[in-house]
């Protein structure tokens, strides 16, 4: 029964599509440039750095985990993946695979602390927030890495289609969403992930190996960060040391919004993308109507408790 | 016999005392470790400090806006016996409980970079007037422009920062539009400033606000930033649009990165301000309290200069050269 619920679609994954679809009418209504292709192909690519990040943290939160270094390990993965290249003339593919593997290695540090010693995500992760955080400022002497290779910014290019252009990153990023989708879906080991966040002593029970599935969740997250390293790179074409500072709860209020619950073992991956397309579609809408960055925070504060109290509510009821 | 030896320790101690009181102690306090700004208002507070033989403590808060962090940095360093502190407030507000407590000891304490609020509960301010660096890079635009009709867009600070409205207001106010005097904390939006956003100060939401600007306003020519990382962000904006030919884009800093955008062409002009000037300043006015107990006062401006690659008729600016030797930061 359990693991089917997930496959419903209760309000709680309904609320961040009918969050959009309000926000979409009230900005097309008010302003007259809001509706248009090259527009949202805009909105997404401002949102696909968040929008990657968030697929690691929506696998985290399913397994009632939580992860506060990811923005951090982004940021470190982009300096890494830059400075490779720029300083030790390390060719691109290989660059961006080693600050990729250093993303990833992250994500098992997590992982082994929170599956062997049983540290708590959220303090393990607060930890690897701030070592990220202190190592990339240490390596990177807190200069910003412009000597950019060609091959990590082809992400950030676009190729037209249908009158507006499309960014190659937002296509990966979409392409990862429903990668993930299928595979927490349709896979044993995706379904692993759910039954681990729904009741980790049941699941053990039954002989699938938890921590084992914790794990390797943490270091797949790991890898995601890194893919969005590469996709900040591709986008601001730099490596900056002060990126990441804020992504980590920009990727959490994208999960959220998107109704995935904290509590674990419930939610979609692709109602994180739209959460993050809600934050970005509001940032975009207001600067069109010439209203402060201020409301933009105030409503999404406001979406965030909305959706978690959808979730509670709908969680008590199923009781 | 047994008192020789605590004669000698007395005579030690006092030869202590002497020595002590002969190298005066002065703390630094600034917002982060790392920034490059802070890096070269360091260098400049340690040349200083060697110079005039005094002892240099230095502190930072762990990120920008770590009040508690500068508070804990501040009793160690009136503990360890600093008569003089020099801080850049993370928090202007915040910051002035400790302050005052500091100023009971009677230590000194000057605010550098930017101004407590109110700026009187410091006993002096060694910083930029960002309301002139605003009204140079406006000069320079208005020169730039060359009688074209303005459509502006600017990319601020974020909100409520006086910093962030000085330079704004100071920018209009060089452009010849209508604008706000240097105290008034209010962003002005004359009808010329088409798109209005927040940067954060930060590269890649620079990025954002300015593409989202060009959706609403596709016909800009002049793009105010609040600082050159922002400024890089709407640089690329603009480039990826294709519209990076047509635009000004004028800025406020100095650092070695901005000054080479400079003349690389991304940004047409910026205001540098000289960190390394106000700590050293700062060092010289601890060690002088130090010595004959005279305490500074008020306000000292330490200086801006416009940095252009192109100067232009009416408008006084130094090339690209000069900022170099002036930077902070890797050249």
């Amino acid at each position: 029964m359990d693991s089917l619920k997930h496959k419903l679609p209760p309000i709680a994954q309904l609320g961040p599509f009918i969050a959009l679809l309000i926000a979409c009418v009230f900005f097309g209504a008010t302003t007259d440039r809001f509706f248009s292709g090259e527009n949202f192909s805009l909105i997404l690519q401002q949102v696909m750095v968040v929008g990657v990040i968030a697929i690691g943290q929506t696998l985290i939160i399913l397994t009632a985990g939580i992860d506060l270094s990811c923005g951090m390990v982004m940021a470190l993965g982009s300096i890494v993946m830059t400075k490779v290249a720029a300083d030790l003339g390390v060719p691109a593919p290989l660059a961006i695979l080693a600050g990729i593997v250093v993303t990833a290695l992250f994500g098992l540090v997590n992982g082994l602390l929170v599956t062997r010693i049983k540290l708590p995500p959220f303090i393990v992760t607060l930890g690897t927030f701030n070592i990220a955080f202190a190592i990339t400022q240490l390596y990177s002497n807190a200069q910003t890495v412009t000597e950019v290779p060609e091959l990590m910014t082809w992400l950030g290019g676009t190729f037209p289609l249908g009158g507006s252009n499309v960014a190659y990153g937002t296509v990966l990023m979409i392409l990862l969403y429903l990668g993930v989708w299928f595979f927490l879906r349709e896979t044993a080991a995706g379904r692993h992930v759910y039954a681990v966040g729904n009741n980790p002593e049941a699941t053990r029970l039954v002989g699938i190996p938890t921590q084992r599935v914790l794990l390797w969740v943490y270091v797949g997250a790991g890898a995601f960060y890194g893919i969005a390293s590469l996709l900040a790179v591709a986008r601001t074409g730099v490596g900056d040391p002060n990126a990441g500072q804020t992504e980590n709860l920009d990727a959490i209020t994208a999960v959220v919004l998107g109704g995935t619950s904290l509590f674990g073992g419930r939610g979609m991956v692709l109602g994180s993308l739209v959460g993050a397309v809600v934050v970005g579609v509001l940032r975009n809408g207001l600067t069109l109507m010439g209203v402060s960055s201020v409301y933009q925070v105030l409503i999404t504060g406001i979406l965030v408790i909305l959706a978690v109290t959808v979730d509670q509510l709908s969680r008590r009821a199923a009781r | 016999m047994t008192v020789r030896p605590v004669l000698l320790v007395v005579a030690l101690a006092a030869a202590g005392l002497a020595q002590a009181q002969s190298q005066p102690v002065i703390g630094l306090i600034t917002k982060t470790e790392t920034n490059p700004f802070f890096v070269k208002m360091k260098e400049g507070a340690t040349e200083a400090a060697k110079a005039k033989g005094a002892k240099l403590l230095s502190g930072a808060g762990k990120a920008d806006g770590d009040n508690a962090g500068q508070v804990t940095a501040m009793e160690n360093m009136i503990a360890a016996g600093a008569k003089t502190i020099l801080i850049t407030p993370s928090d202007s507000k915040a910051i002035i409980p400790a302050i005052k407590k500091a100023r009971e000891k009677g230590v000194m304490v000057i605010a550098l970079d930017s101004p407590t609020d109110p700026a009187d509960a410091t006993d002096a301010l060694f910083a930029t007037d960002n309301y002139k660096a605003g009204v140079l890079i406006g000069q320079y635009a208005k020169a730039a422009l060359g009688g074209k009709p303005a459509k502006i867009v600017t990319l601020d600070l974020f909100p409520g920062h006086p910093v962030g409205a000085q330079r704004h207001n100071g920018f209009l106010q060089g452009f010849g539009l209508a604008s706000n005097d240097a105290k008034n904390n209010e962003l002005a939006k004359p009808a010329e400033v088409v798109c209005m956003a927040d940067s954060f100060g930060d590269r890649a939401k620079g990025q954002t606000a300015m593409e989202n600007c060009l959706q609403k306003a596709p016909d800009v020519n002049l793009v105010y930033t609040i600082n050159e990382p922002a400024a890089a962000g709407a640089y690329n904006a603009l480039k990826k649009a294709g519209k990076e030919k047509g635009v000004v884009i004028v800025s406020v800093d100095g650092g070695c990165e901005g000054v080479k955008n400079v003349g690389d062409g991304v940004i047409a002009a910026t205001s540098q301000q000289y960190p390394l000037k106000m700590a050293a300043m700062g060092v010289d006015a601890g060690v002088e309290y130090a010595k004959s107990g005279k305490k500074v006062a008020g306000y000292t401006d330490t200086g801006v200069t416009l940095i252009a690659a192109k100067p232009l008729a009416g408008v006084e600016s130094k090339d690209v050269k000069t900022g170099t030797d002036l930077c902070w930061g890797k050249k």
